[in-house]
């Protein structure tokens, strides 16, 4: 059966494409066909993360208004093998995308893949409920800050109740809290808050903690997802997120302080 | 004693203030979940009438609804201050 999983977090620049880019390819490392809808209409930088940016012709509003078909707008990914991207709008309004195109596109990858991760874009509004609309599962990206964690209980509430399985009354959509630009140095000098703040703040179960890391950044310049770069803290990170997603059971690792730090 | 709390508090670190205010924050969302999405209008809105009469802190007024079988209640919650 098919998954669709939004990646989700209310605040902006807390990492969702970012980890959208790693999961999708994660999972299509482990062999999982895969497909990762760029949500963010009009401002779309997945394909960037992505290293597809010059193959983009075709986009979801494309498809929605029957301007080409899926399969037209599906970039294969380069690296990977099952992994594809479905690009954002970087012109058109908001408005072009909508509940019953979303639902039709959806259908039609339901069918051909096990994975469909949709990277929403920032917000509470039409844009970030409609990535979250006919999701089964929810990765909520959490940055250890006030602001960030406050929107994520918002986008847990929305969760909740504006989802076609909240409107349905099935089977809640499941959520998983992923922290990223954790910074443990600063959780032992007392002024970040520690993962179990926010996971007893927030009372979801944790999927993943992800390290602030120099490699996230590498990894954009090149356009490569940071899961790549198997060696780093973050690639690393995200690889054992991906094993969880998969409901394997591995320990949480980069949540310690350097020794030398001490 | 008195001066070793004093330290102690000098010394509480931002992110116990950061997990404090968003436990506040985080219950009071969540107590609003599921209501209609007037009521923070109509609680700033109450705010104003009273102010007409009394003058009170911008989160003196707390409204919430609650549904029994076959009818809702509104129960609000006004804090005045000492005259
Ligand atoms: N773990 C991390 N360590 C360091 N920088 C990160 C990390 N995760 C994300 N970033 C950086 O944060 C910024 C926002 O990330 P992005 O994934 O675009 O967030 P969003 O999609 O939520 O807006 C980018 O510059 C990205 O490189
Ligand atoms: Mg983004």
């Amino acid at each position: 059966m098919a998954k669709v999983i939004v990646v989700t977090s209310g605040k902006g620049g807390v990492g969702k494409t970012t980890s959208a880019a790693a999961i999708s390819t994660g999972l299509a490392m482990r062999g999982k066909k895969t497909v990762v809808i760029d949500f963010d209409v009009g401002l779309r930088n997945l394909d960037l993360i992505m290293g597809c940016e010059r193959r983009v012709v075709y986009d979801l509003v494309n498809v929605i208004q029957g301007e080409a078909g899926l399969n037209q707008a599906l970039i294969r990914d380069k690296r990977v093998e099952n992994l594809f991207i479905l690009p954002a709008s970087q012109t058109r309004d908001k408005e072009a995308l909508t509940q019953e195109g979303v639902k039709e596109v959806l259908e039609k990858l339901r069918e051909e893949f096990d994975f469909i991760i949709c990277d929403s874009p920032a917000g509470i509004e039409r844009g970030a409920q409609l990535a979250m609309y006919f999701a089964d599962e929810a990765v909520v990206v959490t940055n250890p800050e006030v602001s960030s964690v406050r929107d994520s209980d918002r986008i847990l509430g929305l969760l909740a109740s504006k989802t076609q399985r909240a409107e349905q009354a099935s089977d809640p959509v499941r959520e998983h809290l992923l922290i990223t630009r954790y910074n443990p140095d600063r959780v032992t000098s007392g002024d970040m808050l520690t993962l179990e703040d926010i996971r007893e703040i927030l009372a979801i179960e944790l999927l993943g903690l992800i390290p602030e890391s120099e490699a996230v950044l590498r990894a954009s310049n090149q356009g490569v997802p940071v899961i790549h770069e198997s060696a780093s803290d973050a690639g690393m990170a995200y690889l054992d997120t991906v094993s969880r997603l998969l409901g394997e059971d591995v320990p949480l690792r980069f949540h310690q302080a350097s020794k030398k730090a001490c | 004693m008195k001066l070793l709390e004093f330290l102690k508090r000098e010394r509480k670190k931002s992110a116990s203030v950061a997990k404090e205010r968003l436990q506040i924050i985080v219950a009071h969302q969540r107590s609003q979940r599921g209501q209609p999405d007037y009521m923070p209008m109509l609680e700033k809105e109450l705010v104003e009438v009273i102010r007409r009469y009394v003058q009170i802190d911008d989160d003196a007024v707390q409204i919430s609804l609650d549904s029994e079988d076959n009818c809702s209640v509104l129960e609000l919650n006004v804090t005045l201050p000492k005259s």
